[in-house]
C-alpha cells in the first residue's frame, strides 16, 4: 500500500490537491454526520453497497491527496504526522472517526436525550432511553444496602471522619512528618476499626467508644502542658487510666441506664451492603493484606527452613486457588473446624479470607522489589553493624517498596475489583444489591441501567486509584 | 468435627449423583457418579478457559500493537479500551453481558440468520456442525502434516547452517497443511456434511433450533467478559515487551542488511517474546482462575457443578472444597513449574 505514488502532488499543483483533498474529506465526514445525526441520506440514489462504502472511498482519496510532506502549514503537518502517515493509517483513522460519529447519537439518546429521571415509579420510563428513575429510587440501597435509613448518617459520619483523618497526613508539618508512618500503620487502622465497629455496627458498646474519645481528647489537651521529657510516660498511662475511671467510677451507674435508652441501635453486619460495604471490605483488606504480605515476602527469603517453606507454601497456595473457592471455604468449611459454641461473624471471615488471599499477591510483588536490590545494599547495611530488622526497616524496605509501587497499586486495584465476589457468602455489596434490585417485581427490566451505573462508579474509583499510584511512582522515582 | 457428627471420606465420589447438568461436553445425566459430575465441571472450566485464552490473546495482541501505533486516533482508542475494561470488576462485566446485553437479543423465531447459517438468539448461539465420515483419517492426515513440517524445519535449519541456502519453510508448511487433509478428502474417504440448525416449534410460543451446535448464553457471556477483561492486561504485556526491545537492536539488525520482516522475525520478536511470555502466562492462569466466576451466572463449571450442586446434595464440604481447590492448585502449580523451566530456557545466558 505504501507504493501508491500516483496522484501525489508536486510543486505546481499543490493547492489544487490540497483544496480537493480537504473538500473530499469534509464531504465524507459531512455525509456520515448527516446520516447519523439527522437520519438524512445524501447518497441514497446510489445502489446499497456503493452508498455504504462511498464516504470511506471519498475520505480515503481525500486523505491521500492531502498527504504532503513538509507542506509548511502547521495544522496540515500535524494531521499528516498523527493520523495520515500512510494509506493504511488513513483508512483506519477514517474508520475510527466514522464509528465515533455513528455511535454518538444512539449513545446520547440512551444516556441523556431519551432517558427519564423524573417521577418515582416505573411508569414514567416511557422513552426508549435509560430509566435513571430506577437508579434514583434505589440509590439509597445501592449505597447503604439494607442499613436502616434513619441510621445512615452513622456511615456517612464515619466515612467523613476517616477521610479527614486519612488526609491529615498531607498537612503535617515537618516536625510531625517522621511520625506519619507510625500514624498510618498503627494508629489510623485502630481508629478506623473502632469507628466501623462501634459507630457503624452500633449497640451498647458505643459507650465504650465515647468514653475512649473523651479520654483521648482530655489527655491530648492536658498533654500540651506536660514537659516533653515525661510525654511518653504520660501518653502511655493517663489515657487508659482516664478511660477506666470514666467507665467504671464516674459513669458506671449512668451507663446502665443510658445503655438501655439511648445507645446507638445495633445493626448486624448482614444488613450492611451497597457501595459502603465495598469500601469497608476493601479498606480493611488493604490494611491487613499489606503487613501480612510484607512478612510473607521476608519469610520467603529467610534463612530458617521452617519459616521459608511455610511462607512459600502460604504464597503458592493462596495464589493457586480462585478467590471464589477461598470464600466458599471460609463460609462452608471453616466453621466446621471451630468449637461448637464459637461463632465468627460472616463479614470478619470474608475480610480474613480476602486479606490472606491478596497478601500472597502482595508478597510476590514485594519479593520482586527485594530481589531487584543489589547485594551491595545488604552488605553495606550489615557492615555498619545493623541487625536484621534495622537493616530491613532503614535500608532495604524503603528502597524495595519504592520500586514496587506500581505492582502494589495493581494488587490493591485487583482487591477492590474482587470485592463484589463476597456475594457467594450472601453479603450484598453494590453489585449484589443490583442483582437484588433487578429481580424486584416492580422494577423488572432495568438491568442495563444498574450495571452501567455500577460500572461508572467502579471505573471512577479504580481509575482514580491508578492515577494516584502513577503520581506516587513519579514522586518517589529516583535515578538509579 | 466429630461433635458435629460429620464423617470424612471420599467414598461419595462413586455414588449416583442424581442431578442434571444443562451443558456438558461428555455424556452425563443423573445416573452417573459424582466423579463424572466433577469431570463435567472440569471439562466445562477448561472449555471456557481455552476459548477465553484464544480470544484474549488475539484481542490483546491487536490492541497492544495498536497502542504502539504512531496514529494518534488508533493509539487513543486502544488506550481508552484498555483503561475502560480493566477498571471495571470482571463480575460486573459478566453480569452486564449476561443479564443486560445478551437479554436484548431476539427470540429464536424472530432471529435473522447471519450468513444464512448462524443464529444468534436469546437462547444461545446456534452454529452449524460438521457431520464427519472417517474423521480419524482426517485427523491422522493433519498429524502427519505437522510431523513432516517438524522434520522439514530441522532439515531447513541444517541446510542453512551447512550451505547458507534458505528454504521457504513457511510456504511449504502452509502447503502441506492444506494439501494433506485435502488428499484425505479425495482418496481417504473422508466426508463432511454441514448440518445447519433448523427452527423447531416446541409449544405455542416456544421455539428452538435443532441440529448443529448450541453455545449457551452463559458460555458466550462468560467467554466474552473473560477475554475482553484479560485482553487489556495482555495488551499491556505486549506493549511493554515490544517497547522493551531497545532501538539499537533494530538499527543494528537493519545495518547488517536484514529486511524489515527479518528484523521483526529474527531480532525483535525473540527478544520481545522473552519479556512478553511470562506475564502473559500469568494472565492465562488468572483467566482460568477467574473462570470460576461462572458460578454467578450458572454456567456449569467446576465450582458450580461440584462445589455448588454436589456440595449441597452431599453436604461434604471439606472433601469437595479441598478437591476443588486442589484441582485449581495443581493446574496453576504445573503451569508455573512449566513457566519457570521455560523462563530458564529462554533467559539470556550470561556469565
Amino acid at each position: 500500500m505504501n507504493k501508491l505514488n500516483f496522484l501525489q502532488p508536486d510543486k505546481n499543483n499543490l493547492s489544487t490537491y490540497l483544496y480537493t483533498g480537504v473538500f473530499l474529506v469534509a464531504l465524507s465526514i459531512f455525509i456520515v454526520f448527516l446520516n447519523s445525526f439527522f437520519n438524512k441520506d445524501l447518497i441514497s440514489f446510489l445502489p446499497g453497497t456503493i452508498s455504504f462504502f462511498l464516504p470511506l472511498i471519498l475520505g480515503f482519496t481525500g486523505l491521500h491527496l492531502i498527504r504532503i510532506d513538509y507542506s509548511g502549514m502547521k495544522f496540515l503537518d500535524k494531521v499528516n504526522k498523527n493520523i495520515n502517515t500512510n494509506n493504511f493509517n488513513a483508512f483506519l483513522s477514517l474508520l475510527i472517526v466514522f464509528v465515533i460519529i455513528k455511535s454518538l447519537p444512539p449513545l446520547l439518546s440512551w444516556f441523556i436525550l431519551d432517558a427519564n429521571i423524573a417521577g418515582d415509579t416505573k411508569d414514567v420510563c416511557t422513552g426508549s432511553g435509560a430509566c435513571w428513575t430506577y437508579i434514583k429510587i434505589w440509590f439509597n440501597r445501592f449505597m447503604y444496602g439494607m442499613y436502616p435509613n434513619a441510621e445512615q448518617w452513622r456511615i456517612n459520619l464515619s466515612f467523613i471522619a476517616l477521610a479527614f483523618l486519612g488526609t491529615i497526613g498531607f498537612f503535617a508539618t515537618e516536625k510531625f512528618k517522621k511520625y506519619l508512618t507510625l500514624y498510618y500503620v498503627v494508629v489510623y487502622p485502630v481508629i478506623a476499626f473502632f469507628f466501623i465497629f462501634f459507630f457503624i455496627s452500633g449497640g451498647p458498646i458505643f459507650f465504650d467508644f465515647s468514653y475512649g474519645i473523651i479520654a483521648a481528647v482530655i489527655s491530648v489537651i492536658i498533654g500540651f502542658f506536660i514537659p516533653s521529657k515525661f510525654k511518653m510516660y504520660y501518653f502511655i498511662t493517663v489515657p487508659i487510666t482516664l478511660y477506666i475511671l470514666l467507665k467504671y467510677v464516674f459513669f458506671y451507674e449512668e451507663l446502665i441506664e443510658l445503655g438501655k435508652l439511648e445507645a446507638l441501635e445495633w445493626v448486624e453486619t448482614g444488613a450492611w451492603g451497597g457501595l459502603s460495604l465495598t469500601f469497608i471490605v476493601s479498606f480493611f483488606c488493604l490494611i491487613f493484606c499489606f503487613p501480612i504480605g510484607l512478612f510473607l515476602s521476608l519469610g520467603r527469603r529467610s534463612d530458617f527452613p521452617i519459616i521459608k517453606y511455610f511462607s512459600i507454601g502460604m504464597i503458592e497456595f493462596w495464589r493457586g486457588v480462585p478467590l471464589i473457592t477461598v470464600l466458599f471455604m471460609s463460609s462452608v468449611m471453616f466453621p466446621m473446624f471451630l468449637p461448637e459454641d464459637m461463632f465468627i461473624d460472616k463479614l470478619v471471615r470474608v475480610i480474613i479470607a480476602i486479606s490472606l488471599f491478596e497478601a500472597a499477591y502482595v508478597a510476590e510483588v514485594i519479593r520482586g522489589g527485594l530481589q531487584a536490590l543489589p547485594r551491595g545494599q545488604y552488605d553495606a547495611a550489615k557492615s555498619l553493624g545493623m541487625g536484621y530488622w534495622k537493616m530491613h526497616i532503614l535500608v532495604i524496605l524503603p528502597q524495595a517498596l519504592k520500586l514496587v509501587i506500581p505492582g502494589i497499586a495493581n494488587t490493591f486495584l485487583a482487591l477492590v475489583k474482587d470485592t463484589p465476589l463476597i456475594f457467594v457468602v450472601g453479603l450484598l455489596e453494590i453489585v449484589g444489591m443490583l442483582n437484588l434490585a433487578k429481580t424486584n417485581p416492580e422494577w423488572l427490566g432495568f438491568a442495563m441501567e444498574g450495571y452501567v451505573f455500577a460500572s461508572v462508579l467502579f471505573f471512577i474509583i479504580c481509575y482514580a486509584m491508578s492515577k494516584y499510584s502513577y503520581n506516587l511512582e513519579q514522586k518517589y522515582k529516583t535515578e538509579r | 468435627m466429630e461433635n458435629r457428627g460429620i464423617t470424612f471420606g471420599y467414598g461419595f465420589l462413586s455414588q449416583e449423583s442424581s442431578f442434571d447438568v444443562q451443558f456438558s461436553l461428555i455424556e452425563y445425566d443423573g445416573s452417573h457418579s459424582y466423579f463424572r459430575a466433577y469431570l463435567v465441571g472440569l471439562l466445562n472450566t477448561i472449555l471456557v478457559s481455552v476459548i477465553g485464552i484464544i480470544f484474549a490473546t488475539i484481542i490483546g495482541v491487536v490492541v497492544g500493537i495498536a497502542r504502539l501505533s504512531n496514529n494518534y486516533l488508533i493509539e487513543r482508542s486502544a488506550a481508552v479500551y484498555v483503561e475502560f475494561f480493566r477498571n471495571i470488576p470482571l463480575l460486573l462485566q459478566i453480569f452486564f453481558w449476561y443479564f443486560a446485553a445478551l437479554r436484548a437479543l431476539p427470540l429464536p423465531q424472530d432471529t435473522e440468520p447471519m450468513f444464512g447459517v448462524f443464529f444468534l438468539t436469546i437462547k444461545g448461539f446456534f452454529v452449524p456442525a460438521f457431520v464427519w465420515n472417517n474423521l480419524d483419517i482426517f485427523v491422522y492426515s493433519i498429524i502427519a502434516a505437522i510431523i513432516s513440517i517438524f522434520f522439514i524445519r530441522i532439515y531447513a535449519k541444517k541446510k542453512q547452517e551447512n550451505e547458507g541456502i534458505q528454504t521457504p519453510v513457511l510456504s511449504i508448511s502452509i502447503g502441506l497443511l492444506i494439501i494433506l487433509p485435502l488428499l484425505s478428502f479425495l482418496f481417504g474417504g473422508v466426508d463432511a456434511k454441514v448440518e445447519v440448525p433448523v427452527i423447531k416449534q416446541l409449544s405455542q410460543s416456544g421455539f428452538t433450533y435443532e441440529g448443529g451446535i448450541k453455545l449457551p448464553p452463559e458460555l458466550i457471556s462468560l467467554a466474552l467478559a473473560l477475554s475482553l477483561y484479560t485482553a487489556t492486561f495482555i495488551a499491556e504485556c505486549v506493549r511493554a515487551g515490544v517497547q522493551g526491545v531497545s532501538k539499537g537492536q533494530k538499527e543494528a539488525a537493519a545495518s547488517i542488511g536484514l529486511t524489515p520482516n527479518q528484523v521483526l522475525k529474527l531480532v525483535v520478536m525473540p527478544q520481545a517474546l522473552r519479556i512478553i511470555i511470562p506475564p502473559t502466562t500469568n494472565q492465562y492462569l488468572n483467566l482460568t482462575k477467574n473462570s470460576s466466576l461462572a458460578a454467578a451466572i450458572a454456567y456449569p463449571d467446576l465450582v458450580l457443578v461440584f462445589a455448588g450442586t454436589a456440595l449441597m446434595q452431599t453436604g461434604r464440604a471439606i472433601e469437595i472444597v479441598s478437591i476443588t481447590m486442589l484441582t485449581y492448585l495443581s493446574l496453576s502449580i504445573s503451569i508455573s513449574i512449566f513457566m519457570n523451566w521455560y523462563n530458564k530456557k529462554i533467559a539470556i545466558k550470561e556469565k
